[in-house]
């Protein structure tokens, strides 16, 4: 439908950027976006103009807390139905994982959507983990308020622009712009990213995920620089309307309130995860289960594993010595290989050969 | 994961709409957006999270084209 891919197109951008010749390095929070920038090489293309792109915090599995995943698995052991997207079964955590679980006998599906879940518990009482950022957790919010019965939700979902924010304010990492996230945008809209810009005085611009939505995302960025200018720009207009998806972002708002959550690699980041409100708590997992999860105590992260530093966008994955050596897709040691939308899982699905 | 390809909308059914993808077609939750038969969605995790507006698509190709020329 969209000549998205034209080579002589990407070949004039990339001539721009290099015009412009600014040293720079970007961040993006999107596995899909790090799908098509190491899929189609952009990462070396641009490396060999000055302009480092690396991924955040945009792995909605990979920066689910190891707790936050004992408290699926425990529910798990006491045999509660555990729904769920595929990649979280195989997160390590505290020596064990879902998949596990299910092996020794726990309940453990995979859906594709909550809609699957919701049929599910026709039958029996089932608890899904509601992982994902403002994407995905509309169509929680929207299942909730149809009143769905013998269900309840694990939430794991999380707020974008408090991640940003929290980065940028820990000053650990130099960073001259944002990619921000195609999808998370046409939920939330151009709006929610503007106070980052203003605070931080750091361009921002909105991607698809073509490579050449990146690529123009990138001499958007660059051009911003060049002028002096840090705003927050729409490459993704095709998509992305300014106001985002009202009817989403109510849904949102009605069944969901702002909490501090821990990251995984972050300390506490304020106002970052969606809490089911009160009015909706009988659909909570945590209020439900309080007596099983209460008694959770967080375990270490798995050894070794950098996922951390990756997720802050300090260090890319090769530089983990575990790397392609121990941590592979097939045995992963943790959930930035586990998961297709992980640092560490994309590099070794396209660089191997 | 963000499936980046929009689908087309082939008929509703309440809630409900059958999406066709160049061929394969599936079911998505259509009650976030505003979508008449025809129209190209995008689709997240089963649900329907934004309509393509055609205008939108061809001023994106437009720019990219602009690009090339003015080279
Ligand atoms: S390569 Fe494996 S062990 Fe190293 S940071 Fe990535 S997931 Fe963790």
């Amino acid at each position: 439908m969209l000549q998205l891919r034209d080579k002589n197109i990407a070949d004039e951008i990339i001539k721009k950027i290099k015009a412009i010749g600014l040293k720079l390095k970007i961040m993006h929070v999107c596995g899909t976006h790090q799908d098509t920038i190491v899929r189609h090489g952009l990462d070396v293309l641009l490396r060999n103009i000055g302009i480092e792109v690396i991924q955040g915090p945009g792995c909605p599995v990979c920066v689910t807390t190891t707790l936050e995943i004992q408290k699926a698995i425990e529910l798990a052991r006491n045999g509660v139905t555990i729904a769920t997207f595929g990649d979280m079964l195989r997160v390590p955590a505290a020596g064990t994982s879902l998949q596990q679980i299910r092996a020794e006998g726990g309940d453990v599906r995979v859906v594709y959507s909550i809609d699957d879940a919701v049929k599910l518990a026709e039958k029996k009482e089932v608890v899904f983990l509601g992982v994902g950022f403002e994407t995905t957790a509309p169509s929680t919010a929207v299942t909730l308020l149809n009143t769905p019965h013998n269900f309840s939700v694990l939430s794991f979902h999380r707020y974008i622009p408090p991640a940003l924010d929290a980065l940028l304010g820990m000053g650990e990492i130099k960073i001259d712009g944002i990619i921000c996230p195609g999808h998370v945008s046409t939920i939330i809209g151009v709006e929610p990213y503007k106070p980052i810009s203003a605070k931080y005085k750091i361009p921002q611009v909105i991607a698809g995920f073509e490579p050449l939505d990146i690529l123009m995302a990138v001499y958007m960025i660059a051009k911003q620089i060049e002028e002096g200018r840090h705003e927050v720009e729409n490459e993704y207009i095709r998509v992305v309307k300014p106001e985002g998806n009202l009817k989403a972002k109510e849904v949102l708002q009605k069944v969901f309130r702002p909490g501090d959550a821990k990251w995984r690699g972050f300390p506490n980041i304020p106002q970052s995860k969606m809490l089911i409100r009160e009015k909706y708590e009988e659909y909570d997992a945590e209020k439900k289960y309080e007596d099983i999860l209460e008694t959770i105590e967080e375990a270490p992260e798995p050894k070794g594993c950098r996922c951390g530093e990756v997720l802050r966008g300090l260090i890319y994955p090769q530089e983990c010595p575990l790397f392609a050596k121990v941590c592979k897709p097939s045995n992963p040691v943790g959930p930035c290989m586990v998961s297709i939308e992980g640092a560490c899982n994309i590099e070794y699905r396209y660089k191997d050969d | 994961m963000c499936l980046a390809v929009p689908g087309k909308v082939i008929e509703k059914r309440g809630n409900k709409a059958v999406v066709d993808y160049g061929g394969i077609r599936r079911e998505a939750d259509i009650s976030l957006v505003d979508v008449n038969e025809g129209d190209y969605v995008i689709v997240h995790a089963g649900f329907a999270i934004q309509v393509l507006s055609k205008e939108d698509a061809e001023e994106t190709l437009r720019i990219f084209q602009e690009m090339a020329e003015n080279a």
